[in-house]
């Protein structure tokens, strides 16, 4: 019965594959010693890149806001040393790209003082909102790797009345253990954020999904949570991507959440476990988001494990600190499957980082890509239930719209189909480009409307202003001739009476 | 026989009549494919192409009668997206595409003249007498003719800078078997 069970209930989708998380893992967490200098990033989360309100050379403790959120979807950055801003410039992106972005850059003075925080011991007197508040001023991102500002998805929660809180511990990239080692070390920090979290949204119960190849978090998990009977540890089949979140609701749920639709839609929200444990310390000890738990982990590092670092330190501080058995091959932000690749380690480390890989020559071969046998290995892997192999030969031939067709926006660019694919095709690089160029094509025509509009606006003001030109010409003529009329009109006025005058004497 | 000459005669001659009255009545007073050129354009009225605005270009697209490489401001990717349009082969030797442009200001050179605001025909340039202009980025379509208007040289054109929302991946080389 055991194995029927078991043949049902586990997915379909998906890839298995080697997971190289031990012995990493399994490392104590080791404190990084922060660096002398760190270069805080102003964007390091979805929506618009954060406002600067430091001036050069002034002095900042820990956590003091360096810059403020700006738009409708943003975070703040906050000092993760305290120490003086020596330059507000530009550093390197952790992108593909290598492109800069700007970042303040802080010398650490080593005191380690922290800001005046405003801590909450009781959460659950506060209001939801004050919960998001608070949460949003922490800088609190989501740390699973999307970044997303979680105090927006906390009103987003309240007002679709989500039911269901779903902790996302998952972690199914290969290499990285960072979210196993919070749930090991820190599993009350955890349930208590989820339990904050669940408040905030109005959520009835909580469903922590952790991999069932990591017992040891599971057990710290349960134990942690047996005093509340609301959050319920569920151990999930190994497998990837079960950390993505459309595919965990589906496991944990059974509920599918739609193409175009938000999870909230159908009644659940997912928070990553760091970010539980960055609510946890957000609201209870007042302190906003400036260190993580960061893997560092592949051939080329001497001691992988998981470091506690302050935002802002370069890679190669990182790398340095566990020393590195070769020259890094590739670097790589992130997991192996979706993570980015980095061009060099002077790159500072942003909130979404969950891990820094330093890949030897044999891990980061990549074999030549070969013609398509149309085998349909990436169909069957494909969590999302599309055709990479119709979209990427659509992409191939530069129709990109045949591509939409077959939901290229539905893809997750979860990289199962790269992984299988026995020709080596790169085929999340076709599916990112097409993405890219259709994006791009969307802002065009976004623009040229505005363009229209603008051309349309001054064609107006150009007819409006001749047509106040020529009023405002007409009114001074007509005030031009009644001041005569009425000059002419005096003097025929005055005439006669001097005339009578006159003729009185 | 005579009948069915009769018949089909009649008919001929009603079915005709009916088609006189529809296309009396039913009439296109524009080529629907002038609104979709015109949709294309950049719609700033620039006026480089040599027509009066980006409405009067389409009518002439649509008739033939000018060439797709008429817009600067579109460059190759309009080009080719017209001659798509339009299906024909575009000749696109003669296009020099220096991709999507903007104009700056080089600060240390404008006077504040005012005239490169005068002609901007998207009013994405500001700027006061005396005072050192400057471009909407936003706003500006690329169309150049800031710079014809320029007395002191302080306006350039220099392609729209490539950010880390706008990087594209690049496509996969295929090797070619």
């Amino acid at each position: 019965m055991g194995l029927i069970e078991r043949f049902f209930k586990e997915p379909r989708w998906g890839v298995h594959p080697d997971d190289h998380k031990r012995p990493a893992a399994d490392a104590p967490l080791r404190m990084l010693p922060p660096p002398a200098r760190l270069y805080m990033p102003l964007h390091q989360h979805v929506g618009g890149a954060a406002r600067p309100i430091v001036l050069v050379g002034q002095k900042v403790l820990k956590g003091e806001l360096l810059a403020d959120a700006q738009g409708n979807i943003s975070a703040p950055i906050h000092a993760p040393v305290s120490g003086t801003i020596s330059a507000i410039g530009e550093v390197t992106a952790p992108h593909p790209s290598g492109l800069g972005f700007a970042a303040i850059t802080i010398d650490n003075d080593f005191a380690g003082r922290w800001i005046e925080t405003d801590p909450v011991s009781d959460p659950f007197a506060l209001a939801p909102e004050e919960i998001a508040r608070r949460t949003g001023k922490a800088g609190v991102v989501g740390l699973g790797g999307a970044t997303f500002p979680a105090a927006i998805k906390f009103a987003l929660g309240k007002r679709l009345q989500v039911g269901t809180l779903i902790v996302n511990g998952g972690e199914c990239e290969p290499y990285l253990s960072s979210d196993d080692r919070i749930m090991r070390d820190h599993a009350d920090q955890v349930i208590d954020g989820a339990r904050i979290v669940m408040h905030a949204i109005g959520a009835r119960e909580a469903l922590v999904g952790i991999e069932d190849n990591k017992p040891e978090a599971i057990a710290a998990m349960r134990i942690a949570a047996a005093p509340f009977p609301e959050v319920k540890i569920r151990p999930v089949p190994a497998r990837y991507p079960m950390g993505s979140d459309k595919q965990l609701i589906q496991t944990l749920t059974g509920k599918e959440v739609p193409a175009d639709a938000r999870a909230a839609e159908v009644g659940v929200l997912v928070h990553n476990v760091s970010t539980c444990a960055a609510v946890h310390k957000a609201i209870r000890l007042g302190q906003p988001l400036v260190e993580r738990i960061v893997t560092l982990n592949g051939g080329a590092v001497k001691t992988p494990g998981n470091l506690f670092v302050p935002l802002g330190t370069l890679v190669d501080e990182l790398l340095d600190f566990v020393g590195r058995v070769a020259t890094p091959a590739r670097l790589i932000l992130g997991g192996p499957m979706m993570g980015t690749p980095l061009l060099h380690g002077r790159i500072p480390l942003v909130k979404g980082a969950s891990g820094i890989l330093a890949f030897d020559a044999q891990e980061a071969l990549i074999p030549a890509a070969g013609p398509c046998i149309r085998c349909g290995s990436c169909t069957r892997a494909c969590p999302m239930g599309l055709l990479p192999i119709e979209m990427a030969a659509h992409i191939r031939a530069g129709d990109l719209d045949g591509a939409v067709g077959f939901h290229l926006s539905d893809c997750i660019s979860c990289g199962c189909c790269a992984y299988v694919c026995p020709s080596h095709i790169p085929l999340v690089q076709y599916f990112s480009h097409a993405k890219g160029e259709l994006m791009t094509k969307e802002r065009a025509k976004l623009r040229s409307e505005a363009t229209r509009r603008l051309a349309e606006a001054r064609v107006e003001r150009v007819e409006r202003e001749t047509r106040e030109k020529a009023a405002a010409a007409a009114r001074r003529k007509a005030e031009r001739d009644a001041a005569k009329a009425k000059t002419a009109a005096a003097a025929l006025a005055t005439t006669p009476v001097t005339q009578v005058e006159g003729e009185i004497a | 026989m005579l009948i069915a000459v009769g018949s089909l005669a009649v008919m001929g001659l009603a079915l005709g009549g009916v088609l006189g009255v529809a296309a009396r009545y039913l009439a296109v007073e524009e080529n629907p494919i002038e609104a979709e050129l015109q949709a294309m354009l950049p719609g700033s009225q620039c006026g480089q192409c040599g027509f009066v605005g980006c409405a009067q270009a389409a009518v002439a697209l649509a008739k033939h009668e000018a060439p797709v490489t008429l817009c600067p401001p579109g460059g190759k990717a309009l080009a080719v997206a017209l001659a798509a349009k339009l299906g024909i082969k575009a000749d696109l030797s003669g296009v020099a595409d220096t991709g999507p442009q903007l104009a700056t200001v080089a600060e240390e050179i404008c006077t504040g003249c005012c005239r490169c605001l005068k002609v901007c025909p998207t009013d994405a340039i500001i700027g006061a007498a005396k005072q050192i202009h400057n471009v909407i980025r936003e706003a500006c379509t690329g169309c150049g003719a800031c710079v014809e208007r320029c007395p002191t040289e302080a306006m350039t054109m220099v392609p729209v800078p490539i950010t880390l929302q706008h990087w594209v991946w690049p496509k996969p080389v295929v090797a070619v078997a």
